[in-house]
């Protein structure tokens, strides 16, 4: 049992800098008709965006907050003293050399640059609202793989865009995902052809530099029949004295036969509000998969979903969150089931230490007169300390006769003898403790691509290190 | 055998004009009934009012009809005349050998098979409610509605509160062990009937005991409403097992609340069968707040129809080196509906928990529906806990099994949901218990015909 409280910001500190903000368009503090007007004047909306914009605006200002069930926290983001938008007001650059030097410095103290060269097949790097640096490499672009901005994708590709841009998630989904339709910026659109399979990850970076800000990006993927593809996405931000606001909507689709892969490894600071509303849809035969890392934020609330639409469509959520001291991860899944045949599979793990808290929250439905549809659901916790908490709270609904849903979960800690074996084999306690916790997700951290699973172990260590006294 | 007048001994009824349960609270049931509890029934009255009714979005109702939550068409009802009285006792066939039994309709006292000479010296209490208030009534006021109800239904318990009139009161002093069952009948009788059976156990340090419930209608074809509270308070080291039974009409809007409070090395036993009912509600709290103490949560359910059956439970840890254990079986045909919300919070301060949580849906019809909750909370540490929720339906091997040896389809099917079913029932300690039970199911298997 280990007993003592922790600090732990170690790892943060990697993405705990700012440059002074040389912002020239600023949509200013607060949110109204004008902010939205504002944003869709800066970046040339066409009219069905901007009426799509105040729309959703209208939706969001008439939901309540959904504390009835989520964290009373959320009452502490004040809208009115959040920035929805600031850019540079210049587009994003095919090379490093065109960033501007202070950004292209922040992405390069965060390994971006590097990383690209190394094992990726296109970068996109947004700061605060816009994205400033994009590029695919060339083999990949010859494909005809697209890969831009969303605010590209919408003028350049509408055909596309247009047919599938907020029908995954509706504005109303969620108060968030109404907010996020109203002041949306950057993300990335990505589209790739019948038969097309990328080889390597395409990866997006989010930087958020600036104070009392909200970060809105908007990512729409879309895999054609047969396409595959993975994508990941960073995130970090300077440890502010305010809460900042990070809420993005993710939609991806995947046409017949399709795969994606959607990594995300969320390193906010400790004081980012992380509300971020993800779908997939898979048609037959498709497979969407989410893998889901959570380490940073003050309150994530994060519930990566699949709507499986077409027969032998396939869903997965693999899930790993470490709750630090003041910290709530409320992550978990959806699955919905709309077609004969559909597998899901959702595996949950988390890690509360400190005052840190974990929650899962799942959905997995099944409706009616469907056939041989199974759910798998695994959630395991790991208490590390006596004042550390953990939270499931699952809702499955199955109709009719032939499908098959199970769902598990366990607590646990350490146990005081595995610890005790390794103390005398002359590993340290806090050694002993951080093999334990990289044991106990180490089935997970696998399913990342190599680069980011070693780095998620060494986070894990270094946010082990002084949990233990 | 003795009749109701005998045994509340001049306590004359009032008997209330009956009137319809939203036009307000009716008189005084008994014209002894001390003061205290006409005051607390009319607060409760208040309470009832000022308090919202369910709606669909609030957690504690999520995937529950609350449409089927409307009193109007209820009221409370003349006692039964004395033919129906006798017609209503014959029917009251239970466990056979009971240690004491009492009978209810439409809420009125009907009779009760007295404690043994030996139990009554030992200062057992086993009598109706409305006589408990005045023979027994600082135990009784010290107990009564003294666990707040938390799960969803606070409107329904002061509903509950101020028109409660009759129920059982037992109380067991310290070190005395009952080793025959004791039981109680509660019938809805007239159409439209509110009913509010009233259950309070208090089983002092050490002693053992076991209460069986059975909750019925005498017409499957008459409506009523049913909205009982049950209490047990569970004294250091004693030991309480309570069967429930609910087999009421097809037309039967049903609430139960029940509260089971465990002191220090406490064991309680819950056990629901549901089996009738067109909406039932089942509210199951265990509070555990002694060290040592442990809790078992056990139901089984039988639905067919549009029958829908919906259970909140809360295994509350609030001491160190507690244990609870919930498994819930539910066999959904028809269009039967079942939501299950279940939560374990372990408080902090309270270690070494040892919490499981299990619920099993077998859906035997294409529009048969299972809703599993099973929830954790966890806020302390060195806590074993896990819970499981799987639906799913009948094995096909093992069907085909049955069938290749010529049993027909019907029976092996029934065969294999009773063996289904059975897990949960093996888990009480007493065989006859157990096959009395299993009874009651297959007489549930015979009425639907399948």
């Amino acid at each position: 049992m280990v007993k003592q409280n922790t600090t732990l910001d170690i790892e943060r500190n990697l993405g705990n800098f700012a440059y002074p903000e040389t912002h020239t368009h600023d949509a200013g503090v607060g949110l109204s008709e004008k902010t939205v007007h504002y944003i869709s004047d800066v970046k040339q909306d066409p009219d069905w965006v901007r009426e799509f914009r105040l729309n959703a605006l209208r939706t969001f200002l008439s939901k309540p907050m959904p504390t009835h069930w989520a964290s009373k926290d959320l009452e502490a983001i004040v809208f009115d003293k959040i920035r929805y938008y600031l850019s540079g007001g210049t587009q994003p650059k095919r090379s490093w050399e065109d960033v501007p030097d202070d950004v292209k410095r922040t992405f390069e103290r965060l390994g971006i640059p590097e990383q690209e060269r190394k094992f990726l097949a296109g970068v996109e790097a947004q700061f605060d609202s816009e994205a400033v640096y994009s590029n695919i490499k060339k083999a990949v672009g010859e494909q005809g793989v697209i890969f831009v901005g969303s605010a590209d994708g919408l003028k350049e590709h509408p055909e596309i865009f247009r047919k599938w841009f907020g029908k995954v998630i509706p504005t109303g989904d969620n108060k968030f995902s109404a907010l996020n339709s109203a002041v949306f910026s950057g993300g990335s659109f990505i589209y790739v052809p019948p038969g097309v399979k990328v080889k390597h990850p395409l990866q997006a970076y989010f930087r958020i530099n600036a104070e009392n800000f909200g970060q809105f990006e908007r990512t729409l993927i879309i895999a054609d029949e047969g396409a595959e593809l993975t994508y990941m996405e960073g995130c970090t931000a300077p440890k502010f004295n305010t809460a900042t606001l990070h809420s993005a909507v993710v939609e991806l689709v995947a046409l017949k036969g399709a795969k994606i892969q959607y990594i995300t490894v969320q390193n906010w600071s400790n004081n980012v509000f992380n509300l971020v509303t993800k779908r997939g849809l898979a048609h037959e035969q498709a497979e969407v998969k989410w893998i889901d890392c959570n380490i940073g934020s003050r309150l994530t609330m994060k519930y990566p979903g699949v709507v499986m639409k077409g027969r032998k469509a396939r869903g997965e959520v693999i899930s790993i969150a470490l709750a630090g001291d003041g910290q709530h991860q409320d992550t978990g899944a959806k699955m919905v089931h709309a077609a004969d045949e559909t597998t899901s599979n959702i595996i949950s793990k988390s890690i509360s230490i400190g005052t840190g808290r974990a929650t899962y929250r799942g959905l997995v439905h099944v409706p009616k007169h469907l056939k041989n549809c199974k759910n798998n659901t695994e959630c395991d916790a790991l208490l590390i300390n006596a004042n550390s908490r953990t939270d499931t709270y699952p809702a499955i609904t199955v109709r009719g006769t032939g499908n098959a849903v199970q769902h598990e979960a366990s607590v646990s800690q350490v146990s005081a003898e595995q610890i005790f074996y390794m103390q005398q084999r002359g590993l340290t306690e806090a050694q002993a403790m951080s093999l334990s916790v990289n044991g106990f997700v180490n089935d997970l951290v696998r399913q990342f691509p190599m680069e980011y699973s070693v780095e998620l172990k060494r986070l894990i260590e270094l946010e082990m290190e002084g949990s233990v006294g | 055998m003795s009749n109701p007048s005998a045994v509340l001994e001049g306590m004359s009824e009032v008997a209330p004009e009956p009137s319809g349960i939203l036009g307000g609270r009716p008189g005084r049931a008994h014209d002894k009934l001390p003061a205290w509890f006409g005051d607390q029934q009319q607060v409760a009255w208040t309470q009832f009012q000022s308090l919202p009714m369910p709606a669909r979005t609030d957690q504690a109702w999520r995937f529950s009809t609350v449409a089927a939550l409307d009193l109007a068409p209820y009221a409370t009802a003349h006692p039964p005349s004395s033919s129906e009285a006798r017609e209503v006792l014959e029917r009251s066939t239970g466990l056979g050998k009971t240690a004491g039994r009492l009978v209810f309709a439409d809420d009125h006292f009907l009779e009760r098979d007295v404690l043994s000479e030996k139990l009554r010296a030992a200062g057992v209490i086993f009598q109706p409610l409305e006589r408990a208030l005045i023979e027994h009534e600082d135990l009784f006021r010290r107990h009564f509605m003294s666990q707040p109800a938390t799960l969803g239904s606070a409107k329904f318990a002061a509903l509950h509160e101020a028109f409660v009139r009759s129920g059982s009161f037992l109380y067991l002093p310290r070190g005395v062990e009952v080793e025959l069952p004791l039981e109680t009948f509660h019938w809805l009788h007239t159409e439209n009937a509110a009913i509010f059976p009233h259950t309070l156990v208090v089983a002092d340090e050490l002693s053992k005991v076991t209460l069986v419930e059975h909750f019925r209608s005498t017409d499957r074809q008459r409506a009523g409403f049913a909205c009982g509270v049950n209490d047990l308070i569970v004294g250091p080291g004693a030991k309480v097992t309570y069967i429930c039974t609910q087999d009421w009409s097809d037309r039967t809007l049903s609430i139960q609340i029940n509260a089971t409070a465990m002191a220090r090395n406490a064991t309680a036993l819950n056990l629901h069968l549901a089996l009738g009912g067109k909406y039932s509600r089942l509210e199951s709290l265990s509070r555990l707040t002694g060290e040592g103490a442990h809790s078992d949560m056990l139901a089984v359910s039988v639905g067919d129809e549009a029958q829908e059956f919906d259970a909140r439970t809360l295994q509350d840890h609030a001491a160190p080196h507690t244990n609870s254990d919930l498994l819930f079986k539910n066999a959904l045909n028809g269009r039967a509906r079942n939501t299950f919300g279940g939560l374990i919070r372990v408080e902090p301060h309270a270690h070494f928990t040892d919490a499981y949580q299990k619920v099993r849906n077998l859906l035997l019809s294409d529009d048969a529906e299972a809703n599993s909750m099973p929830g954790l909370e966890i806020l302390a540490d060195n806590v074993k806990c896990s819970h499981g929720a799987t639906s799913g339906q009948l094995d096909e091997d093992e069907m085909f099994y049955l069938l290749a040896r010529g049993i027909p389809a019907p029976v092996a099917r029934q065969l294999l949901v009773g063996g289904f079913l059975n897990e949960v029932l093996e888990r009480l300690p007493d065989p006859v218990l157990v096959a009395q039970l299993e009874e009651l199911i297959v007489g549930r298997f015979e009425r639907s015909g399948r």
